[in-house]
């Protein structure tokens, strides 16, 4: 009976050691991530919530007495206004073409980097240069490059003195060029991960069984590397989306350049306009969400692997 | 593979080194030219003659140096504390089972995702009212919470690959637990979070939405916002060579860390943002 009894009491207190380790351990993973959450919340929830609030004012920083509720009119008139869907079609362009072609390039970027032997630590580090460079030096790189008075662009292509500035498609090619040219190995990198993941004796026996490199590529690699595709497109969708600064520096949004979070910046910064401004910022905020949610739930896109879960 | 192709691939390889590079010689051009081969009308590729002037008009401008060391200092700074944050919670995912775990990963994720443009203007108010606006602390703040998702995830995928048994074997062979900690897990975890402190430095070092609306002197202007600033030596001449000079000056430590250490962050850009 004893034994019976110590043996009962010996399990309670084995439960009570286990139980009273696992609440340390939570203790200490809340309190090891609470600075990680006050960080991040602090500069992006609360002025989020701030600008909801602004957005519902006629408020300008020139003028601070005169500041009156007005409801949702701030949104009527920027919905009703053409500058913004100037500024929502220059983005959507942007983001499509940008995003269309890294898309491409990257997977050749990435394949060639699968692949090639000689020379591929040269490569492999030559292709971090555009990532690692400033946007804004890369800007200015291409801006000089297509310019009247300091290019070489129109010498090469025997232009003359084509102002490539001076209108709204030439100067958007400039801008998603230098873009492209900036953004397209990080993509690669990403599509790269995906690719080592292909399983190679698939490929081969489709080889054996007379598949040609086309067939491969479709039927094999790129449905195996599917989910590294999504989260590719996700994350530069998003990014292009965001646009700033490169036409900023190429154009400063002259000729219908001005992308959304230049019109943001521009209402809050230049102009102080901040009811205005804040109503921007809440929209492109929104659109920001509505990708995002149709990535996640209509293209299905996987965010575990991102997320770091197991 | 058969010699040829190999051939091919390797040729394949040499047009993306030239596509990578291309822009920074480019740039290195117009940094060496004088500034009267920009008037010329006829502009060409290679400079008239070689110059570094620019350089030395460049470093004569307090714009310009002030910029750089506000850049250094706080791209330094920004960098330092969001790893010491970061590492904290990278440990916490990597060996830890509690319940925010998940929260955590899904509010970095969406924090990768936030339009940072929807941010200037509340914040230019509120920096105002605070009086950070146009202070390092002011840049550096904002330059952490977009870094953080970035640092996360990169340490997270690197702290769990650590064979962290090891620490308890050293013990058992009667390490104390500092050393045993010192000398097994400082070593293994080191090469993660230097890794992961390059791409949060690159980070930094690339911001200009912030750092043009958060400053308006040259109290905090970093570089790049500085660059739009550029004036040329007088009215009648182009700014062009000096910007470039000043650019080729911010180029030199993303090409220097790149050349060090290229296989480390490739290993971190691909483990932290599709692991596999």
């Amino acid at each position: 009976m004893t034994t019976i009894d110590e043996r009962a009491k010996h399990s309670a207190s084995h439960r009570a050691t286990v139980s009273s380790r696992l609440r340390g351990e939570r203790r200490l993973g809340t309190w090891l991530t609470l600075p990680s959450y006050v960080v991040m919340l602090l500069v992006t929830a609360y002025p989020l919530v701030y600008a909801l609030f602004l957005s519902l004012y006629n408020y300008r920083l020139t003028d601070p007495a005169g500041r009156t509720f007005v409801g949702l009119r701030n949104y009527g008139v920027i919905l009703t206004d053409p500058v913004w869907w100037n500024d929502f079609a220059t983005t959507l362009f942007i983001t499509v073409v940008t995003v269309a072609i890294e898309l491409v390039l990257g997977f050749m970027f990435a394949y060639v980097m699968l692949r090639i032997i000689r020379g591929r630590g040269l490569m492999r580090t030559a292709i971090l240069i555009p990532y690692g460079i400033v946007t804004v030096v890369s800007a200015f790189v291409w801006r000089y490059g297509f310019a009247i008075d300091s290019g070489f662009v129109n010498g090469w292509l025997h232009l003359g003195d084509f102002n490539w500035f001076g209108e709204r498609w030439s100067a958007l090619f400039v801008i998603c060029l230098s873009e492209i040219w900036k953004t397209t190995p990080f993509i690669s990198l990403l599509l790269l991960a995906g690719l080592v993941q292909v399983p190679e004796d698939m490929q081969e026996a489709a080889q054996v069984d007379g598949a040609t490199a086309w067939q491969r590529l479709w039927k094999i690699t790129l449905p195996n590397m599917k989910a590294a595709i999504m989260v590719a497109l996700l994350f530069r969708t998003l990014d292009a989306w965001r646009i700033f600064d490169n036409p900023f520096v190429m154009t400063g949004g002259a000729n219908n350049t001005e992308t959304i979070s230049f019109l943001a910046y521009r209402q809050n910064v230049t102009l102080v306009n901040l009811g205005m401004g804040s109503a921007v910022s809440v929209l492109l905020f929104l659109s920001v969400v509505l990708i995002a949610w149709i990535f996640i739930k209509v293209f299905k896109t996987d965010l575990s692997q991102v997320r770091g879960d197991e | 593979m058969s010699a040829r192709s190999t051939r091919w691939w390797t040729i394949a390889g040499l047009v993306i080194v030239v596509y990578s590079f291309f822009p920074l010689l480019w740039m290195i051009m117009l940094a060496f030219k004088p500034a009267s081969d920009i008037v010329s009308g006829k502009p060409q590729f290679l400079p008239t003659s070689w110059t570094f002037d620019n350089f030395t008009e460049v470093f004569g401008q307090p714009l310009f140096t002030r910029a750089l060391i506000n850049s250094i200092g706080i791209a330094l700074i920004a960098t330092f504390l969001s790893v010491i944050i970061a590492m904290f919670a990278a440990y916490a995912i990597a060996r830890l089972d509690f319940p925010g775990k998940k929260v955590l990963l899904s509010l970095a994720l969406a924090i990768a995702m936030f339009p940072q443009a929807a941010l200037v203007g509340p914040l230019f108010n509120m920096w105002r009212n605070l009086g950070i606006y146009d202070t390092w602390i002011g840049l550096i703040i904002p330059y952490m919470t977009f870094a953080l998702p970035l640092s996360i995830w990169t340490l997270s995928a690197f702290f769990r690959q650590i064979p962290w048994e090891m620490e308890h074997a050293a013990q058992v062979d009667g390490a104390t637990s500092w050393q045993a900690f010192r000398k097994v897990i400082v070593p293994l975890a080191a090469p993660g979070v230097f890794t992961t402190a390059i791409l949060t430095f690159f980070f930094c070092w690339n911001d200009f939405l912030f750092a043009i609306s958060l400053t308006s002197t040259d109290n905090a202007r970093t570089v790049p916002a500085a660059l739009a600033f550029f004036q040329g030596a007088s009215y009648f001449q182009s700014a062009v060579p000096y910007i470039m000079a000043a650019s080729v000056v911010v180029t030199i430590p993303v090409v220097i860390l790149v050349l060090v250490f290229q296989r480390r962050i490739v290993a971190g850009l691909t483990s932290g943002a599709v692991k596999g």
